[in-house]
């Protein structure tokens, strides 16, 4: 391998006048070598990212201002969604009435979301006319973050709520104001 | 008593295959790492469970988590065409010498009217130091007036090129009233469809997603 074979000298002649070169050894410690190899090796393997970023396709709808032209969604296939500060979800299902607000106006989190927004996909009969019908609503507060909306977004493919049967929504002051009241009885800056 | 005698064995050992070994590994790892393409300023993508790759040559709009936006030009040629519209269309005054020396900054992160101040600087401001695109409220939006010149610099070719092109990369902690700023400059210039650069993520076992068919599941 490293050794190279230096005993087969030429055809020197061998006289008694001829002195003999001393033999060197060509083997070389490779030891510092190895080190380094792998010293760079863990330099690589803690820098690169392994990770490929990925997207996330986005489709937004075209702004509505005429009420004529504006979608209306069955009452009963509604769950809205409302992303809080501190990773919190608020929710309810159909129209938010003031006389029932509070009964109406739950509290959950990124953990819990998912089986609910799955329940509420089962509650809507298969096949049935309503499911069509099925529809989330995605308010998201301005105290709220970006990883918040992207992870509601996330948990809807998760679910495989079809494409179109939810939508993000400006919040109204009402729900802003509820938002409000549930974040200060909860002790949430 | 006789003692057994131990033979005495050389502790060198031939480094030569480890040697190898080593370099071989450098070597895989060099080449099948892809080198990162820069960024103007790090931000920590959040994650979801698409499995669509990033493309390569995008125009990357990154919202940092202090709110400020940068935007990166991706390719050269489109890059002097945008930059040549806004100068014309926001009358900016540039020279031509200006111009070129624009193109040549990786990315763009300060308001329009502070661009000539910054061209004339003999040094690139470093990226924390600029103040970003103003995108503040949808008054004094100038991420509009970029969209514009970038659809501008796209007309011609098809729409769902653009859309695939444009790809929206935002910190975890940004706050949503900003992300939905950038979605207004997008939505005023017809651009409905777009990308959010996330970082991977796996399916959970057991969800709806993770029972459906192989090829229906980047459907979403």
């Amino acid at each position: 391998m490293a050794e190279m074979d230096t005993s087969s000298g030429g055809g020197h002649k061998k006289g008694p006048g001829v002195k003999k070169p001393k033999k060197l050894s060509t083997r070389v410690d490779l030891t510092p070598m190895v080190d380094l190899g792998f010293l760079l090796i863990t330099f690589f393997v803690f820098t690169t990212t392994m990770s490929k970023p990925t997207v996330m396709k986005m489709n937004e709808p075209k702004d509505e201002k005429d009420p004529k032209t504006q979608m209306l969604v069955k009452e009963s296939a509604v769950m809205t969604l409302l992303l809080g500060k501190e990773d919190k979800i608020y929710y309810y299902y159909g129209t938010l009435k003031a006389e029932t607000a509070s009964e109406q106006f739950k509290t959950s989190d990124f953990k819990a979301i998912r089986q609910l927004i799955l329940d509420k996909k089962r509650a809507v009969p298969d096949g049935d006319k309503l499911k069509s019908d099925l529809m989330y609503i995605i308010k998201a507060d301005k105290e709220s973050k970006f990883k918040n909306i992207i992870d509601i977004l996330d948990e809807m493919s998760i679910n495989a709520v079809p494409p179109g049967h939810y939508a993000e929504v400006d919040m109204t002051d009402t729900e802003a104001g509820l938002i409000k009241m549930t974040e200060t009885a909860n002790g949430i800056k | 008593m006789g003692r057994a005698k131990i033979p005495r064995k050389s502790t060198n050992i031939d480094m030569t295959a480890m040697c190898d070994v080593a370099f071989l590994l450098l070597s895989f790892f060099i080449l099948a790492t892809k080198q990162k393409p820069p960024e103007a300023v790090t931000v920590q993508a959040p994650t979801s469970v698409q499995s669509k790759a990033a493309p390569e040559k995008s125009i990357l709009v990154t919202l940092t988590k202090e709110g400020k936006c940068f935007l990166m030009l991706g390719d050269d040629t489109k890059k002097k065409e945008i930059l040549k519209n806004i100068n014309d269309t926001r009358g900016l005054g540039l020279s031509d010498a200006e111009l070129a020396k624009w193109s040549k900054m990786p990315f763009i992160g300060a308001p329009l009217g502070q661009i000539k101040g910054i061209l004339g600087l003999s040094q690139a401001v470093p990226a924390d130091k600029l103040e970003g695109i103003p995108i503040k409220d949808s008054a004094n939006n100038e991420l509009v007036d970029w969209v514009r010149s970038i659809t501008n610099a796209y007309a011609g070719g098809s729409q769902k090129d653009l859309e695939e092109t444009i790809l929206i990369k935002g910190d975890m902690d940004a706050k949503y009233p900003e992300f939905k700023n950038i979605k207004f400059a997008l939505k005023k210039n017809d651009i409905y469809k777009f990308r959010i650069v996330t970082n991977s993520e796996t399916i959970p076992p057991g969800s709806e997603l993770y029972n459906k068919p192989k090829d229906q599941k980047t459907n979403f």
